[in-house]
Parts: C-alpha cells; sequence; structure tokens
C-alpha cells in the first residue's frame, strides 16, 4: 500500500512542479536556517570538561569596602587578588587547586627565520594541569616544588611547538619568552577546552593559550598580564597590579570530588571572609559563591546574545516558512477534491485517503529537509567565515544532522496533518456530481 | 469599494481555514519584520557612533618585550624615530586606544571623603599620553584647554593612576558629573589618595570597549598626561594626512622594528582597528537582511500560492460576476480589497505580537524597547507586499470571461 500510495505522491508532485519546488523550498530555508543557528547554540553551549565539569569549582570571596554594598544582592568579586588566592590555596582545602591569570609574552625565537611574535600565555600553579586533565604529547607539566623554586620552566602548546620546533620533542630546548631564558619541560597534546571556562575575560571562545609559566616565575620576570584587573579603594587599574594592590585579577579553581566535600568547602570560604573580616582585611560581610563548570558558564551567559537571538530568529522564520508550506499543501490539495472524490466513491477509506496525503507532505518534507541540510552546511560555512571568536567551531555533528532531518519530517508532516484533514472531509458525491 | 466588503466577508467565512492561514502568515511576518529591523537599526547605529578623534589620520604601533627598566630611553628615542618619518604630522606614547578592547578602568567621584558609601563614583576608561597626545590624537577642546608642558612633564604613574593633578574628560563625563554648569576647573578624585583639576572638556570619545552601564557610558573617557618613561606606554599613536597613512604605517613599524630587534612590532592603522571592533556587528546586520528580505520572499510566494488556489476555486462565480455585468476592473478589486482585509487583520495581530516579542527580548537580553514607528513602518511594508503578491492572481482572476459561467455547470 505505501508503495502506491509512493507512486501518488510522486505522480501528483510532478503534476505541479512550480508549487512542489514552492514547498521544498519553503520547508528547505526554514529548516537551512534554524539548523545553522541551532547547530551553533549547540556547539558553543558544550561542556568543555566532560567527566570533571561537576567536580571543578569557581570559589569566589568579596574583599572589598562598604562602597556599593546591597546586602543579599551584590555578587562577590569576579576574581582573585594576589592575597587571597594566595591564602586559599596555601590552605589546600579542595582536593585539587591552582591560581592562575592570563598573560602575553613576547616569544623571542633563537631561529632567525622566525621573526619575534606575541603569543597567549597562562601564568598558573602546577595543579592547573592534573585538574583539568590535559594531556601531554612530550614531556610532563612541572611540579609543585618548581613553583617554589620560582623555575624558569615552560611548558608549549603542540600548535607553538609545530611553529618553534617543527613538531619534534622539544623537551629540554630553551625558549627565550619577555628577554628571559625558560627550559621547556613539556608540550601540550590534542587540548581544546570550549568555552575556555576558566578565564572568561580572556576570551571566551576559540584556541587556548600557547606558553604555560608558573605563576610565581612570570612575577619574576615582570610578564605582562593580560586580562582584567578590578580594583577597589585606592587601587587604580592597568597592567601589572602589585600584589599587595587591591586588586583582583587572578582566577582560582579547585578540583572537590564529592558534593559533601564541595559543601565544607563553601562553608571554609564563609570562615575565611569572617576570619579576614575579623583581620581588617574584609569590610563586607561574608559574601561568597562556588560555581561548577557548567554554572559559572550559564551565570556568565557565555553563549553570546546574538546566537541566541538568531536562533529565535530562525525558529520564527521557520515558523513563518511553515504556515506558508500549510497554506500551500491546503491549496494543493483541495484542487485535487475530485480526484479524491473518485477514490472515495470507488471504496477507499478517510484513513486511507488520509494516509496517502501524509505520504506526500512527508516526501515534501524529506526533499526539504535534504534542501535544508545543504543550506545548513551552506550557512556553517558561511559561520565560520564570519570574524566572531566562535567561528571556527561551527561544524555539523551527527546528532545534530539527525535533528535536521526528524525536524523536516515533523514540520512537513505537521503541516500536512491540517490540509489532509481537510481534504478528506469531502463528500464523494458532490465531487461527483460537479464533474 | 464599501459595497464590496460585505459580499468578501460573507466568502472568506466560507473559506476560513485559507484566510487564517494567510491572516497568521502576515502576522507573523510582520512580528519578526520590526524586530529584526529594529535589531538592524540598533546594529547600524552603533556602527556608526562618532568618535572625536582623527579617524582617518591615525595609525597605532604597538611595541611589547623590551626591557620595562629602559623606557625612560627607549620611549624618547621610538617617538623622535617616528617624528622623523616624511608625512607625519604629530606622535604620542600611550597606554590604550578606543575600541582595541584594553582597558584601564578606574573610579573618578566628585568627593574625596573616604566615607565610601554616599560616595557617587564613575567608572571611566582612563587614557595616558605623551606630550602632545592631545593635537596628535586630534582630540577636539570644547572648554578650557589641553595640557601645558609642565604638566605633562610632571606626572609620573604612581601604581595605576598618573601622580599629576590634571585631567581632560570628556563631554559625557563631564555631563555626568556636573549636569548643569561647566566642569573645567573642578575636582574629581580616586579614592583619597588622588586629586585631580579639570583643565579641559573634549568631544566624545569612545572607551576601549562598551561597558554595560547604559547607553552614553561608552563615552565616560578621561585623559591625564604622562612623562614618556612608563613601559604601560606601549601604544604609539601616529597621525599623518589620510593619504600618507599606510606608507607612514609601513615606515614606522620598520623604524621601531629596527631600533628593538628582539621585540615584537605591530601596527595597524585606526580604520582597521574599528572595522575589527564592529565586524560582528557588521555581519550580523546583514544576516538580518537576508532573512528579512527571504522571509519577505516566502511570505509572498505563499499569498500568491493560496490566491491563486482560491481564483481557481471561483472561476465559475467569477464568471457569473462578469455575465451579470461586473467590469474586469471590479473583480481586480475585489481580490486586491480582499487581501486588503486579509493584511489589515493580519498586520493588527502582528504589531501586538512584534510588541509583545520586543518584550520578553528586553527582559532576557540587552535590548531596548522598539520605537513606535518601527510598528506601523512595519504593517505599510505588508500591506505593499499584500498587494503586490495579489496582484498576479487578481489579474487572471480580471481575465476570466464571462463564457465560463455557463461552463460544467
Amino acid at each position: 500500500m505505501f508503495g502506491y500510495y509512493l507512486e501518488l505522491a510522486l505522480r501528483s508532485l510532478r503534476r505541479n512542479k512550480v508549487l512542489t519546488a514552492l514547498m521544498v523550498l519553503a520547508i528547505a530555508l526554514g529548516i537551512g536556517a534554524s539548523m545553522t543557528t541551532l547547530t551553533v547554540l549547540h556547539v558553543l553551549s558544550g561542556d568543555p570538561v566532560p567527566g570533571r565539569s561537576s567536580t571543578l569549582y569557581y570559589p569566589q570571596v568579596d574583599p572589598r569596602d562598604m562602597s556599593g554594598y546591597l546586602p543579599g544582592k551584590s555578587q562577590p568579586m569576579y576574581q582573585m587578588s594576589w592575597i587571597d588566592g594566595m591564602n586559599l590555596l596555601r590552605a589546600k582545602r579542595a582536593d585539587r587547586q591552582a591560581l592562575m591569570t592570563g598573560g602575553l609574552v613576547a616569544v623571542q625565537p633563537h631561529n632567525t627565520m622566525l621573526d619575534p611574535f606575541y603569543e597567549a600565555a597562562r601564568f598558573t600553579t602546577a595543579g592547573f594541569f592534573p585538574m583539568f586533565g590535559v594531556p601531554f604529547e612530550y614531556g610532563h607539566a612541572w611540579s609543585a616544588a618548581d613553583d617554589e623554586a620560582h623555575a624558569r620552566v615552560v611548558v608549549i602548546s603542540a600548535a607553538l611547538n609545530d611553529k618553534l620546533f617543527g613538531g619534534k620533542d622539544s623537551t629540554g630546548k630553551t625558549l627565550r619568552l619577555s628577554g628571559a631564558s625558560f627550559r621547556v619541560v613539556g608540550v601540550l597534546g590534542d587540548w581544546h577546552p570550549n568555552p575556555q571556562f576558566y578565564d572568561l575575560l580572556r576570551k571566551s571562545f576559540g584556541e587556548n593559550e600557547g606558553v604555560y609559566v608558573p605563576l610565581s616565575t612570570s612575577q619574576d620576570v615582570g610578564m605582562n598580564h593580560d586580562g582584567s584587573t578590578d580594583c577597589w579603594g585606592n587601587g587604580g587599574s592597568g597592567k601589572n597590579p602589585s600584589h599587595t594592590a587591591p586588586c583582583a585579577w587572578l582566577q582560582f579553581w579547585v578540583q572537590l570530588d564529592t558534593p559533601s566535600r564541595a559543601a565544607a568547602y563553601k562553608t571554609f570560604l564563609v570562615h575565611y571572609s569572617e576570619q579576614q573580616k575579623a583581620l581588617g582585611r574584609f569590610q563586607r560581610p561574608p559574601n561568597v559563591r562556588l560555581r561548577d563548570v557548567m554554572q559559572w558558564l550559564d551565570y556568565n551567559r557565555v553563549v553570546p546574545d546574538n546566537v541566541r537571538l538568531q536562533t529565535w530568529l530562525a525558529l520564527g522564520f521557520l515558523l513563518v516558512c511553515l504556515v506558508n508550506t500549510v497554506g500551500l499543501m491546503l491549496a494543493k490539495f483541495m484542487r485535487r477534491a475530485p480526484e479524491l472524490g473518485v477514490r472515495r466513491a470507488l471504496g477507499a477509506s478517510k484513513r486511507a485517503l488520509f494516509a496517502q496525503l501524509l505520504v506526500e507532505s512527508g516526501l515534501v518534507g524529506l526533499a526539504g529537509g535534504t534542501g535544508g541540510l545543504l543550506l545548513a552546511l551552506l550557512g556553517l560555512w558561511l559561520v565560520r567565515r564570519q570574524p566572531a571568536e566562535y567561528a571556527s567551531l561551527a561544524h555539523l555533528d551527527p546528532a545534530m544532522l539527525l535533528v535536521t532531518f526528524l525536524l523536516a519530517l515533523g514540520a512537513s508532516l505537521l503541516a500536512g496533518l491540517l490540509p489532509a484533514w481537510r481534504a478528506c472531509q469531502i463528500a464523494p458525491a458532490l465531487q461527483l456530481k460537479s464533474n | 469599494m464599501s459595497m464590496q466588503i460585505r459580499p468578501i466577508l460573507a466568502s472568506l467565512r466560507k473559506h476560513r481555514i485559507p484566510a487564517i492561514l494567510i491572516v497568521l502568515e502576515i502576522a507573523l511576518a510582520c512580528a519578526v519584520l520590526c524586530n529584526a529591523v529594529f535589531m538592524i537599526g540598533q546594529r547600524v547605529s552603533d556602527i556608526r557612533l562618532p568618535n572625536a578623534i582623527d579617524q582617518a589620520g591615525l595609525s597605532s604601533i604597538e611595541v611589547q618585550g623590551t626591557d620595562p627598566k629602559q623606557a625612560g630611553d627607549d620611549i624618547p628615542r621610538n617617538l623622535a624615530a617616528l617624528r622623523a618619518i616624511a608625512g607625519v604630522k604629530a606622535v604620542t606614547a600611550m597606554n590604550a586606544l578606543p575600541l582595541t578592547n584594553y582597558t584601564w578602568n578606574g573610579g573618578l567621584s566628585t568627593h574625596p571623603d573616604k566615607d565610601m558609601l554616599n560616595k557617587r563614583i564613575v567608572g571611566m576608561q582612563e587614557y595616558l599620553y605623551t606630550a602632545g597626545g592631545g593635537k596628535a590624537l586630534g582630540l577636539k577642546v570644547l572648554q578650557g584647554r589641553f595640557f601645558n608642558a609642565d604638566e605633562s612633564a610632571g606626572s609620573k604613574l604612581d601604581s595605576f593612576m598618573p601622580a599629576g593633578h590634571v585631567v581632560l574628560i570628556t563631554q559625557s563625563l563631564a555631563r555626568k558629573f556636573w549636569p548643569h554648569g561647566s566642569a573645567v576647573g573642578k575636582m574629581l578624585y580616586l579614592g583619597d589618595k588622588f586629586s585631580y583639576t579639570v583643565v579641559g572638556v573634549v568631544a566624545d570619545v569612545l572607551r576601549p570597549n562598551r561597558s554595560g552601564q547604559g547607553e552614553q557610558s561608552f563615552y565616560y573617557s578621561a585623559f591625564f598626561p604622562l612623562q614618556p618613561n612608563d613601559s604601560a606606554l606601549s601604544t604609539y599613536v601616529v597621525r599623518s594626512a589620510p593619504a600618507d597613512r599606510d606608507r607612514v604605517l609601513r615606515e614606522g613599524i620598520k623604524a621601531l622594528s629596527t631600533l628593538a630587534p628582539n621585540a615584537v612590532v605591530k601596527g595597524r592603522t585606526f580604520s582597521d582597528i574599528r572595522d575589527k571592533y564592529f565586524a560582528d556587528m557588521r555581519s550580523m546586520a546583514w544576516m538580518l537582511v537576508l532573512v528579512c528580505a527571504v522571509m519577505l520572499a516566502v511570505t509572498a510566494f505563499g499569498i500568491v500560492g493560496l490566491t491563486s488556489f482560491w481564483v481557481g476555486q471561483r472561476r465559475r462565480q467569477i464568471g457569473i460576476r462578469r455575465a451579470v455585468g461586473a467590469t474586469r476592473g471590479q473583480i481586480l478589486g475585489y481580490f486586491r480589497t480582499e487581501n486588503f482585509l486579509l493584511s489589515t487583520a493580519g498586520v493588527l495581530i502582528g504589531m501586538l505580537l512584534a510588541f509583545g516579542i520586543n518584550l520578553y527580548l528586553m527582559q532576557h537580553y540587552e535590548m531596548s524597547r522598539m520605537p513606535w514607528y518601527y510598528l506601523p513602518t512595519g504593517a505599510v511594508t505588508l500591506w505593499l507586499l499584500g498587494q503586490l503578491a495579489v496582484l498576479g492572481p487578481a489579474l487572471r482572476a480580471a481575465s476570466v470571461s464571462p463564457v465560463e459561467a455557463t461552463r460544467s455547470a
């Protein structure tokens, strides 16, 4: 029976090519636009550290004076000051912890073929690598002892290793950074967390840093901090805040393996704030937050508003296309009232007619879905050429491919329901008479 | 025309579903169109934000990776080298430029008191420049004056604020602090340690990025003089005639790279900086334009399709009307009036929907209220679109001959 319906549907679609093309095009355009934006949304709202994101937390405390404080409403300081970061790091109350900040270093290659260039850097304590599960291609991370010793060691990304050392094992080699010599101890493997959850102020998406240097060493060498600095009281703002300045410019991450550990850590943060207030450093009542990775991304609205707006717009557009398809399908089915009347008179049940018409709209959906897929691929290609920092991430994955077809099929069947039902209500006798 | 409305309504009542579909389609298209056009308008006005510096003639050269202790020697030497290039009108060294996303934020207030609670602090961008920087940037002094030589020579950086005691502020910042009366000669404070006399007010200059405290805050910038001896001054700003700009930039990069062979030297024209900053918005605006155009086309084809079907269904009735004396013009008028009625219902619902969507977007996104005139503009657009789309099928209807009435009855 299905084969017969398919044949009837094909015949009917071929009979009125312009109308068929219009319907397929409308569905294809709607699906193409929606899938492009949904794919971008899907990619951007993904989990940057799958398997670890629920145990990684971003503690925040509030060391500011009372200026502008609204009890219960004020969020704590976005980043950590040097003093608080160091205190919390040394307290070692979490399963793992790391204090870090972003920087910009001048890479001065020995190879005279290459001009000096800037590279984004991360100044961090050793906990960064095991805590975030960073893979290594060559060598290894530095140790906590290296942090203490202010060792001149550096870990570089695979991309920088390719650029400087042709992709060979460069551990043990010397690299000149911002006027000082460093020994390469490790080369990162394939590691591209997106969004870059650990420092969203630097940038939310894109390539991670090329250079990783112990935080202590970076301060000795006077490497340039790159990122936001928020000061309060008599602090100003600027490139390299002094360690005693009332300025927050570091990120502190902890790993807490169980929810009870997380609850205990939050209590610890409150105690810490109370203690600092007693010492006169803090002035506000304890104001702490402890968000895990996904909560932190959500709080920061890491998916750009533009992307969300585009998704809404595309869904609105799909709706317009669907209503349009319903109208065209209705026109098409009603025009075939005489033919349907004959089939009814010859004994076809309403259900049979309904099924036949739905097969036809499903066929339109499949064609529209295929067209929509092509348009989505084109759309994503266009997105990748955009200047946005997330541009290079816009690729279709198998899950979204399936969603595309289901959406197209579902949409066209939905669009076919009303017209098919209307067409089945035809009284056979009336149609036969008028012919 | 009015005589036709009753029979049209009667006929629409018989074809409820197609009529509702057309109304719905026009309503949705109107709602999406109003909001999309509003978003385009917002972005275009952002891209065109005025910025009172010599945007066409400026280039910037960044130098990083030099020894900070040598800054006192390096900066004057670099400035002299840049000044020596033919076609250079003026140079200065700065800490940051507008629209580079590199911020130096500070909070200024009109009172120095330590009681922070009652103090109104306004966040601003702190721009530092060496002697002659005001002229090099092309700042426009509205009131007061630029810094004099003594003020520039006497200012060092103390942690992050200049220790000098003078400041130039933008007009927007001046209005924020002193809504009535002149700002020149007044005092501004940062904490209880730094104090500055406002020596002049300049036309609005943008900050390195938007800082999300209302529309006007994008213009909260303040300029301070600084001696040429601090490594914070890593941006060299070169002013030339627009025609010389690209050559001057190339020669400037070459000159500075030669002076500091190990440093990283990078140059951009200010036009490039501005283009890059707004690139995202520009591409979003184009995407919105594309979506609007395609959506209008889809809507128009939908109307054509449904009306054609309608006309086909009613050929015999049209024939009868023609046979009893209706002119072609009257048949044409009938379909156009019908479409006008449907469009009117559609745009009324559409305007309500557009307003609702705008309210939703205002709550959840950084979106301002849509000015009222977007609604009627969207409505008129869809009215015209409807009339245009119905023209083809209506003309076909008008060409139905009266003989049709006698056929296949």
